[in-house]
């Protein structure tokens, strides 16, 4: 109530100015990022749902080239009459109501969860495959832009303080801590956000692409060489289910650090790029 | 009460929710563009990869202990009930449509023909893989010996087995068709087609999911055209359930 609509010039090395603290904005995510931000998280939404769709027509996991309802699963969601059940490495969790067995489904993965919202195989491809050309062409782009335009070198890569291992280990302490970065410091991704963004960007995402490739059979007959980087065409398949746990829980700790370092001010850097540093407590 | 307004408030919201999903999943436009991604599945894989590559084959040693089957296991017709009988000495395999010496074959016939062993891996639409080895006659030599027309675009598999009713057909275009490890197998792991998997013959597309690997092949015919044959979709999966007709991926 007491900001009033400050007058915002197309300029954006000139901050929007009046709201009510003293610390000034600082424009710290520029367009690109911005964009690729957005239509990522819209597609990695869209692929672990439409995934889940895919999972729930054989919800089971092998190791090795080939593996059946007669092989031995390492994991599996699945239900027993009325009971749903985990199955991971000789343990079973029950998880009546949520996976494997809810009163709607008896599918591994809940309608809820899942794009379309009901079962079919056909969909969840398609929508699967549509948004994996998204994924690929924007990741792409992406990295040709961080590359070329130094956001990878100047923001994103460790600097050789931060890749001393004291110097993790304090961060480690400071965010168990939930002590985050204030003043000048908060403009820079700290390095534990540094590494979780890497491993998301170079990692993680080249990681599920590239299994999920493997796991095509025309794929495989043009680029036999993938089948042998990742040990088969079912090992692809369980590793591209952990590269999709991977990403369910960087969402869950990104999320989590969001809301703790300050949703407002963290939305409107993602969305406008303005971001006010965030003050000491002891008011330094 | 306030429990109660709580728990339908949330079960409305989902409710919603899962409504306003089903409208955007549902809607034609969507459905529209999202096949857009499909055509472009095809047509870039078929842009990176070598049109003739070979699917992996693997050995002896990589077979599947126990391969699953799938799909239908006893087509239900008389016609194919007498054939399994007597073990399908009077079975024969037409090959029609857009050829210019239209013939039929025995199964003895196929067998004495040229021969391609190859053991490889068969990955079902639903995720699971299994490992065979399977003996047949590539589909190439008998299209060639039919004098297949330069305008074919697609080979069709007319198969005796249906569901209630609807009879299961695949298609294939002539880039699969005539490559070397596409063979109408009658010989699965040194064994005579088992019924289960298709007996007397089944189509084996190496670098395709399950479903367009056609089993209890009776006719094969080539065509311009995919439209006007059953559902126009290409198959019995693609026509029912609104499969990929390109199942390379």
């Amino acid at each position: 109530m007491d900001a009033a609509p400050a007058l915002v010039t197309s300029q954006e090395d000139v901050p929007p100015r009046g709201t009510s603290t003293d610390q000034p904005l600082v424009y710290r995510t520029r367009l690109p990022v911005r964009i690729w931000h957005w239509v990522n998280a819209l597609t990695i939404f869209i692929m672990l749902m439409s995934g889940a769709t895919i999972f729930n027509a054989h919800p089971r996991l092998y190791w090795g080239k080939f593996g059946a309802n007669y092989e031995r699963a390492w994991f599996a969601i699945g239900h027993r009459g009325q009971e749903g059940y985990l199955y991971f490495s000789g343990l079973e969790i029950p998880t009546t109501g949520f996976l494997g067995w809810t009163e709607s489904s008896t599918k591994a993965f809940p309608p809820l969860l899942t794009i379309p919202n009901y079962y079919s195989l056909a969909e969840g491809r398609q929508w699967h495959f549509f948004f994996a050309w998204v994924l690929v062409i924007s990741i792409s782009l992406f990295v040709i832009y961080a590359i070329f335009f130094k956001h990878l070198s100047r923001d994103l890569a460790l600097t050789r303080e931060e890749r001393r291992p004291a110097h993790l280990w304090h961060d480690i302490k400071e965010h168990a801590r939930l002590r985050f970065p204030t003043g000048e410091a908060a403009k820079a991704y700290n390095p534990l956000q540094k590494i979780a963004y890497l491993g998301v960007i170079f990692v993680l995402i080249p990681l599920v692409i590239l299994t999920g490739m493997t796991m095509s059979p025309n794929l495989n007959a043009a680029f036999p060489w993938l089948l042998d980087l990742f040990g088969g065409r079912q090992s692809a398949r369980s590793i591209h289910f952990l590269c999709a746990a991977g990403f369910v829980g960087f969402i869950a700790v990104h999320l989590l650090m969001v809301i703790l370092a300050g949703p407002l001010n963290e939305l409107r850097s993602i969305i406008t790029g303005w971001y006010r540093l965030p003050v000491r407590k002891d008011g330094q | 009460m306030t429990l109660i307004s709580r728990r339908s408030a949330l079960v409305g919201a989902t409710g919603l929710l899962l409504s306003g999903c089903e409208k955007i999943t549902t809607a034609p436009a969507v459905r529209k563009v999202l096949t857009a991604g499909e055509k472009a599945m095809l047509s870039g894989q078929r842009l990176v990869t070598d049109r003739n590559a070979l699917a992996p084959e693997f050995t002896r040693a990589d077979l599947s202990p126990r391969f699953r089957m799938n799909g239908n296991r006893l087509p239900g017709s008389a016609d194919y009930q007498a054939h399994m009988a007597n073990g399908f000495a009077d079975w024969k395999l037409e090959i029609g449509g857009r050829v210019a010496r239209p013939f039929s074959m025995t199964l003895a016939q196929l067998k004495s023909a040229p021969q391609r062993t190859q053991i490889t891996r068969h990955d079902c639409v639903e995720g699971w893989s299994a490992i065979g080895e399977w003996t047949g006659v590539p589909l190439g030599l008998i299209l060639r010996q039919a004098q297949i027309l330069p305008s074919a675009q697609y080979v069709i598999f007319h198969c005796a087995d249906d569901f209630s009713g609807t009879p299961y057909y695949e298609s294939i275009d002539m880039i699969d068709a005539m490559h070397p490890q596409t063979i109408l197998a009658h010989t699965m792991n040194r064994q005579p087609l088992p019924v289960g998997h298709g007996a007397p013959v089944r189509l084996r597309v190496e670098r395709a999911l399950g479903y367009k690997q056609a089993k209890y092949v009776m006719k094969i015919e080539a065509v311009d055209t995919l439209a006007g044959i059953h559902g126009g979709g290409g198959g019995y999966w693609e026509d029912h359930s609104g499969y990929q007709w390109f199942a390379g991926i």
